[in-house]
């Protein structure tokens, strides 16, 4: 149900991105999709990678704050109005996105990462009805070539 | 257990009869042994014979590090210099180092107030300890190793400076107790956790001095090595660590009566205040031959109290410290400790010590920033919950010092870390 997202406390201070990408990097860590939340004085780095629990350890020996966070992966097709329609769904079940951004993937279709304030899986039947399609570990494993 | 039934649960009678008659004989021998004394009694019109008891010590004239430094370096040594088998020495931020001495008997009674000290912590002869102080004129280090060498504990003198020797150590000899600064031994704590070794050493007691710190810092430490902690306090120009020592139930810091006579002065009008108030601690030593202080002005601000201890013991107690009038910062006209950041910032659940407060100056205004490592215990992936985390201790802290400061949350392990004295400002501001 839910993926395992890695996130990262850095300083807005120069190479602290350069720091951590460079750790994944020689620690063979594949990144799927990231997204950079910032405020004056530090950021939030947020990662999908290939294999979290392995990065998250690399990180934390290298001194980062960093943990690993709950977030749902739905794959929708390329149309118009896709997101709106998973929005509204999520409406109406009562559910807040914290954030949310994209994997990319293909040429048809697109992955989309949130964070819910609510618990998500309770309505997980009826959005799989509403043809919600939810990534799975495995499926974002097999992203990597 | 008590180290000295006989000094440490002594009437209160008692002691002030033995106070008196070691004052006068104290004053007497700097009278005739030190001109610099001298010429300060007789500028006040005093005499040796005008001191009776401990009821005529406000008739003396304080001696301040000002007179040390005047003096240096061995001015108002009291015994011929034959006599001094060691000295140490204060590194003088500001000018001269202020020197101290000790003859055989000064060493004999150091050893006999630390091991006190130390046996008010529980430790005995059973114990392994670590002295994790500098050795060296830093009195920290062979102070506590000579007391506790006395009390028969096995020493292994670490020093400062390598952690890894030390955790690595404290495993293989199974060390059960250890004497350091404070935030030495939070250093010490994290490098346990980091190397996974907290469940693996046998630990019990903590002695920790030299620093200012706070009940709930100790709490932490205690909580995090499974631990008891003790503050033990001492300044070089006194005797060095073992002046007082708080007890199992952390009520106040025995002062060592016998040996050093307290008192609580009012900073400003330099009158003696009662017992309870805050005020500046003086030490007139009692039975040192080296280097004898009259009035000592210490610049620490405590209080003290005189009844008897749930422990047995009778010997007054001070107070955790409240600050030093050195550390003291003026911002905006505001008097800042640090000690006051620092447990403001422990009452907030979860909230380690580790923080450097920034003191500049735009234009005409003080500006205070406080920069807080953000430890696992509060990390959260959301923005809205770290910003909230820095409202709260913005919060916190301008409750505690009434000042408004800038939070900046910084990344674990970026603050400096000493093994000293901690350092926790940085002030910025150029004195015009
Ligand atoms: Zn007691």
């Amino acid at each position: 149900m839910y993926i395992k997202q890695l996130s990262v406390f850095i300083e807005n201070r120069e190479g602290r991105l350069d720091d951590v990408l460079e750790i994944l990097k020689t620690n063979n860590i594949n990144i799927i999709s990231l997204s950079l939340a910032d405020t004056a004085d530090y950021g939030m780095l947020r990662l999908i990678v290939n294999t979290s629990a392995r990065a998250l350890e690399a990180l934390k020996n290298n001194g980062f704050s960093a943990s690993l966070t709950d977030v749902t992966v739905v794959r929708m097709p390329h149309k118009i109005g896709q997101l709106q329609e998973l929005a509204s769904l999520l409406c109406k079940a009562d559910i807040n996105i914290e954030y949310m951004y994209s994997i990319s993937i293909g040429q048809d279709d697109a992955c989309i990462v949130f964070k819910t304030s609510g618990k998500i899986e309770q309505f997980a039947d009826q959005f799989k009805k509403d043809g919600v399609e939810f990534v799975t570990q495995n499926d974002i494993a097999a992203m990597v070539k | 257990m008590i180290w000295n039934e006989t000094k440490e649960c002594m009437s209160r009678d008692e002691m002030s009869c033995l106070q008196s008659a070691r004052l006068v004989k104290t004053v007497d021998r700097v009278y005739h042994n030190v001109p610099y004394y001298r010429n300060k009694m007789q500028q006040a019109g005093l005499e040796p014979g005008d001191i009776k008891g401990i009821e005529d010590i406000n008739k003396l004239p304080y001696t301040t590090k000002d007179d040390l430094r005047e003096t240096y370096p061995f001015g108002l040594f009291a015994v011929p210099m034959s006599e001094i088998v060691r000295t140490h020495a204060s590194s003088g931020t500001t000018g001269k180092a202020t020197v101290v001495g000790y003859t055989r008997r000064d060493i004999d009674i150091w050893k006999e107030c630390v091991a006190r000290a130390f046996t008010q912590a529980g430790i005995t002869r059973e114990d392994r300890m670590q002295i994790a102080y500098g050795y060296g004129l830093f009195t920290g280090g062979l102070g506590a190793h000579y007391g506790a060498e006395n009390l028969g504990a096995m020493v292994v003198p670490m020093s400062t400076g390598n952690t890894k020797k030390l955790v690595t150590m404290m495993e293989d000899f199974d060390v059960t107790a250890i004497a350091c600064t404070p935030s030495y031994l939070i250093h010490i704590a994290e490098v346990l956790k980091e190397t996974n070794q907290l469940d693996k050493i046998k630990l019990k007691t903590a002695v920790c001095g030299a620093e200012p710190w706070t009940d709930n810092m100790r709490k932490q430490i205690e909580a995090d090595l499974g631990i008891h902690a003790f503050d033990i306090y001492g300044l070089s120009e006194v005797m060095g660590p073992g002046v007082a020592c708080d007890c199992i139930h952390h009520k106040g810091l025995h002062v060592y009566e016998d040996h050093f006579l307290p008192e609580i002065i009012d900073p400003t009008t330099l009158q003696p205040v009662g017992e309870d108030v805050t005020g500046e601690l003086v030490f007139t030593t009692l039975t040192k031959e080296g280097l004898p202080l009259i009035r000592y002005r210490t610049k620490d601000l405590t209080s003290i109290n005189y009844g008897k201890c749930e422990c047995g013991r009778t010997l007054a107690r001070i107070n955790r410290f409240k600050g030093r009038s050195d550390d003291m910062l003026i911002i905006r006209g505001v008097n800042v400790f640090p000690s006051q950041i620092e447990a403001a910032l422990l009452e907030m659940n979860g909230t380690t010590p580790h923080y450097m407060m920034i003191v500049d100056r735009q234009g005409s205004l003080d500006s205070l920033e406080i920069q807080v490592e953000v430890e696992e215990r509060f990390f959260s992936d959301e923005i809205r919950e770290l910003e909230n985390l820095s409202k709260q201790i913005g919060h916190v802290i301008q409750n505690a010092i009434g000042l408004a400061a800038k939070i900046k949350l910084v990344e674990p392990r970026t603050l400096e870390r000493s093994e000293g004295k901690a350092k926790h400002v940085i002030d910025k501001r150029t004195l015009v």
